[in-house]
């Protein structure tokens, strides 16, 4: 049920929200053995939540269309007195005393939280493998990874087990595991959405998300997050101008594709691309293929900064005020190193190091400074791009979902699942991944469709365009 | 060999700002333990930094009271370093692209005045603090955490430690005229960093400079200052060579300890905070800045000494203190001479503030009584001496002179007749006193004015008393 149809039936009686939340809590018994895309069920407070907004329905006063509706939250996401890990043992039992603005705004529309789920390490990662509480699976084929960093958001949504699910991209980690679980997965423009409770990977790259069931509901959830919040300097005050028209088609759009974003593709995913691109034209809109060669420099940019910027963001956790801290410690620089050693994994600790070195002197000329000017460059192609197109089509992942423990000791193999979605996070452009198929395998391939900043509108429209023209049929995983 | 000092100076100033620079605690010295803090200053997860605009008013305040260059867009970066009070384990700064610029101070050290160049200011948070010694471990306090300082840097243009002191004293006295610091040493909101090199006397050429952290008095500073000098003439003339080293002050041992040398030093690895945005200042907001900074202390300074003719420490002194040179012009404006003002404020102002523990602004006595009072003894309405009582009891009363006066019964004497009579009478009374003065000594004529002085419960007016001693003697 999409959240539309649900809130119908909760505003007109036909449901309560205590009875479609034991409904999802005794899915995400039944299933999740099998995925594990949750880290923690809150089953108090989701009970106590869908108890309050059945109050809030009963009243009669006007309530959101997400009150009463069970979600998840990716657990990088601070939820106060709910435990909030990042997959790390060093955040293994950390109880925040705040919330995130994004959630206090959910919870305030009368969210009911499910429970925190699962992601990469610190949202490191193409597919929750490198997750401290273990891999999340692929609901179409659960040999297969849901994809990273926020596969259990993209897996509970896929399952069933939510009915839509918060997440956070830096580099992809919305839209790559939205591609591969076959679920819609929105990253906004930076600034769109408050950071304030998002623990940190890259400030610079970081942005919360919504993965849903369809476009119109992805729209809907972001809504009602987005908006200036005086916790977070590079939040903005634009209204939110995408909900009306978001069936107004795309008759009127031209689409650039980007041609350098096909290369080094798989078949099966540049075909259903390229189909979605017909049944565009299909509805009016004019295709035109056009040259970006920057995306080649884009993806080792963004590992640069964004591993700098983590190896800052993450020297907080050295075991002093809160999370874990070794037991064998005989002094203060024996506290932080082996705190630090035993509670971080390999790929965080590969992160790290990348990043220590890529600031330190001597080098940060060499990495750093000149990843900053690829990223200029980026953001300035865009910008010419978008003098031109409305939107930009172009595939979200070179692959589907590829086996748990593929190229699992060549950690550059695994960045390039994110050599199409890294870049626009370098620009700060909002993007989303529409499902557009299903490759030979039937696991689902997604597309992506960005836009400039803050026009989130362009890019609803063509997603729901697409949505609703798509002559695909839909595959059920089956769990 | 004669050795010439050079020196650089970087004081960190704390402002006095209500709240924290990145979050809205109360920014407050001497609050009880972890008190003034939240997620933000302690570095919790998912916390964001938001700059508290007063924070750039007042390093702005600051640059151009030390004639900077204000820099229309400059950004603020991370420093890396982990320790326990540093909760982020990084302190938000700014590197490369400092607010201030390309300032300058003018100081006067002993009647010669000397132009120290600022090579930049910039605005930075503070850490929290370690406790030890309480428990078997340390304990964190972190309520300094995220308060906003300044950090001034100076050119290498100090060439003695007396010159680095007047610096120090007329930066701090600057900052808390313009009311962005407190500049109290004692609570640490103003501490520095300094950095020595010696060279052969007419050298162009700078020697290896070494860092001296934990300085926390500007009297530790001079000292700081003799002691690396010292050190680095006896490597040298024991024929070694200065190594660019950090060193920590000891103020309690008096002497400095190597922290650590260049190669060990710290990578910081400094760069941009992407979750701040960029400080824009343009040329309105700087003006209305501009519009609220006061005369400042060396103008006055050099004003009182040129225009009213005060000798350089006693304007010194008054200026130091923004309340003490607003009553000092108070006192002034309201007729009396400023010399006879100084005076008062050099002498039994100065001596009551202290017996009494009180601070400049506490200063008891309106200005108008006291310039009252100067004008009674003018008019020898009452004596010096007697006047000094007299504001003793204004201190604590504040009551009219000219009533304490007739209260106390120290209205001068100023009768011929009744002066004679005293006179006349001791000194017939006195004849040795009358053969010594006649035998040359002078300290006869003392007593005798002394003894009529006595005799007329100090009230007759020494200058008619001494005078009429001096005539009888003559005469005798």
């Amino acid at each position: 049920m999409t959240i539309q149809e649900l809130s119908n039936k909760l505003n007109n009686k036909e449901i309560s929200s205590v009875e479609v939340t034991k409904d999802y809590l005794e899915k995400i018994k039944g299933k999740d053995e099998k995925v594990h895309a949750y880290i923690t069920v809150t089953e108090e407070e989701a009970l106590a939540a869908a108890n309050a907004a059945d109050e809030k329905l009963a009243s009669g006063e006007n309530v959101s269309p997400l009150c009463g509706v069970p979600m998840s939250v990716k657990d990088n996401i601070c939820t106060k007195s709910i435990k909030t890990t990042c997959a790390s043992k060093i955040l293994g039992n950390f109880i925040p005393p705040y919330s995130a603005t994004l959630w206090n705004k959910l919870e305030g529309a009368g969210s009911v939280i499910l429970g925190k789920v699962n992601l990469d390490e610190f949202a490191m990662g193409v597919s929750t493998e490198t997750s401290y509480f273990g891999v999340t699976k692929n609901p179409y084929d659960l040999g297969r990874v849901s994809g990273g960093s926020s596969g259990g958001s993209a897996a509970c949504v896929a399952a069933d087990m939510a009915v839509y699910s918060i997440g956070t991209d830096t580099g992809g980690s919305v839209r790559q595991p939205a591609s591969y679980c076959g679920v819609v997965g929105v990253k906004p423009t930076y600034g769109r959405v408050s950071r304030y409770g998002l623990v940190a990977y890259a400030s610079s790259l970081d942005q919360a998300g919504v993965l849903a069931q369809n476009v119109g509901d992805a729209a809907l959830v972001l809504s009602e997050m987005s908006g200036l919040d005086s916790y977070d300097s590079t939040t903005v005050d634009y209204a939110v101008d995408y909900m009306d028209d978001l069936n107004k088609g795309c008759k009127d759009f031209t689409i650039g594709v980007p041609k350098e974003y096909f290369e080094n593709i798989d078949n099966d995913v540049k075909d259903a691309i390229y189909k979605a691109l017909k049944t565009y034209e299909s509805l009016g809109a004019k295709i035109e293929e056009f040259s970006m060669d920057t995306v080649k420099y884009a993806l080792p940019a963004y590992y640069i900064i964004g591993c700098a910027e983590a190896s800052s963001n993450l020297a907080m956790f050295d075991g002093v005020r809160y999370g874990f801290r070794s037991e064998d410690i005989t002094d203060l620089d024996s506290l932080y190193k082996k705190s630090r050693s035993e509670g971080f994994g390999a790929e965080v600790k590969r992160r790290i190091m990348l990043g220590t070195y890529a600031l330190s002197a001597g080098y940060y000329d060499a990495y750093y400074k000149k990843a900053l000017k690829v990223r200029t460059l980026v953001s300035k192609k865009f910008d010419e791009a978008f003098s031109k197109y409305d939107v930009i089509i172009t595939p979200v992942s070179p692959s589907t979902a590829f086996e748990i423990g593929e190229n699992e000791n060549d950690p550059v193999k695994r960045y390039m699942a994110d050599i199409c979605t890294t870049p626009i996070n370098l620009a700060g452009l909002p993007a989303m991944s529409v499902p557009c198929g299903y490759d030979s395998k039937n696991l689902p391939i997604g597309m992506q469709i960005l836009a400039k900043p803050f026009n989130e509108k362009a890019m609803f429209r063509a997603g729901a365009a697409f949505e609703a023209a798509a002559d695909f049929a839909k595959i059920q995983p089956e769990i | 060999m004669n050795y010439e000092k050079v020196i650089g100076l970087e004081v960190h100033a704390e402002l006095s700002t209500n709240t924290k620079a990145y979050c809205s605690c109360k920014n407050e010295f001497g609050s009880p333990v972890n008190t003034n803090c939240c997620p933000i200053c302690m570095g919790f997860p998912g916390i964001l930094p938001t700059l508290n605009r007063e924070v750039v008013n007042y390093a702005i305040k600051a640059g151009l009271a030390l004639n900077c260059k204000i820099r229309q867009f400059s950004k603020q970066d991370r420093k890396n370093y982990f320790y326990p009070d540093l909760g982020k384990a990084y302190q938000i700064t700014q590197y490369d692209l400092p607010l201030c610029y390309e300032g300058y101070l003018d100081i006067m050290v002993d009647g010669v005045e000397r132009r120290i160049g600022i090579t930049r200011i910039h605005i930075e948070e503070d850490t929290g603090k370690l406790l030890h010694d309480i428990t078997d471990g340390s304990l964190l306090d972190f309520n300094r955490a995220g308060v906003p300082l300044i950090e001034v840097v100076t050119e290498p243009d100090i060439r003695s430690s007396r010159e680095a002191e007047v610096f120090l004293e007329t930066v701090r006295s600057i900052l808390q005229y313009i009311e962005v610091s407190d500049g109290k040493m004692q609570e640490g909101s103003i501490r520095c960093d300094v950095n020595v090199s010696i060279r052969e006397e007419g050298d162009t050429k700078f020697g290896t400079r070494c860092e001296m952290k934990n300085v926390n008095t500007f009297s530790g500073a001079v000292r700081a200052i003799e002691y690396e000098a010292k050190r680095q003439q006896e490597v040298i003339e024991n024929g070694g060579v200065i190594d660019q080293e950090t060193r920590r002050w000891d103020d309690a041992a008096n002497q400095n300890f190597l922290m650590r040398s260049k190669e060990n030093s710290n990578d910081y690895r400094y760069f941009p905070e992407a979750n701040v945005m960029p400080i824009v200042v343009d040329d309105a907001w700087i003006e209305s800045i501009a519009k609220t900074i006061p005369e400042l202390p060396h103008v006055k300074m050099r004003r009182y000494i040129e225009k009213m003719d005060l000798p350089e420490y006693d304007a010194g002194i008054i200026t130091s203190s923004q309340s003490f040179s607003r009553y000092f012009e108070e006192v002034v404006d309201c007729g009396a001479n400023p010399k006879e003002v100084s005076n008062w404020c050099m002498g039994e102002i100065s001596r009551l503030l202290k017996e009494t523990e009180k601070s400049y602004d506490e200063i008891p006595v309106t200005p108008k009584k006291l310039a009252k009072l100067i004008a009674l003894i003018d008019k020898k309405t009452v004596s010096v001496s007697a006047g000094k009582k007299v504001f003793t009891k204004m201190f604590e009363t504040d009551e009219d002179p000219e009533k304490l006066i007739k209260e106390m019964g120290l209205s001068q004497m100023n009768d011929e007749g009744a002066i004679l009579a005293m006179v006349t009478e001791t000194v017939a009374a006195n004849p040795q006193s009358v053969e010594d003065y006649k035998n040359g000594r002078d300290r006869a004529l003392g007593f005798l004015v002394g003894q009529i002085m006595k005799k007329s419960a100090g009230k007759a007016n020494p200058k008619m008393v001494s005078d009429m001693v001096k005539d009888a003697l003559e005469k005798a």
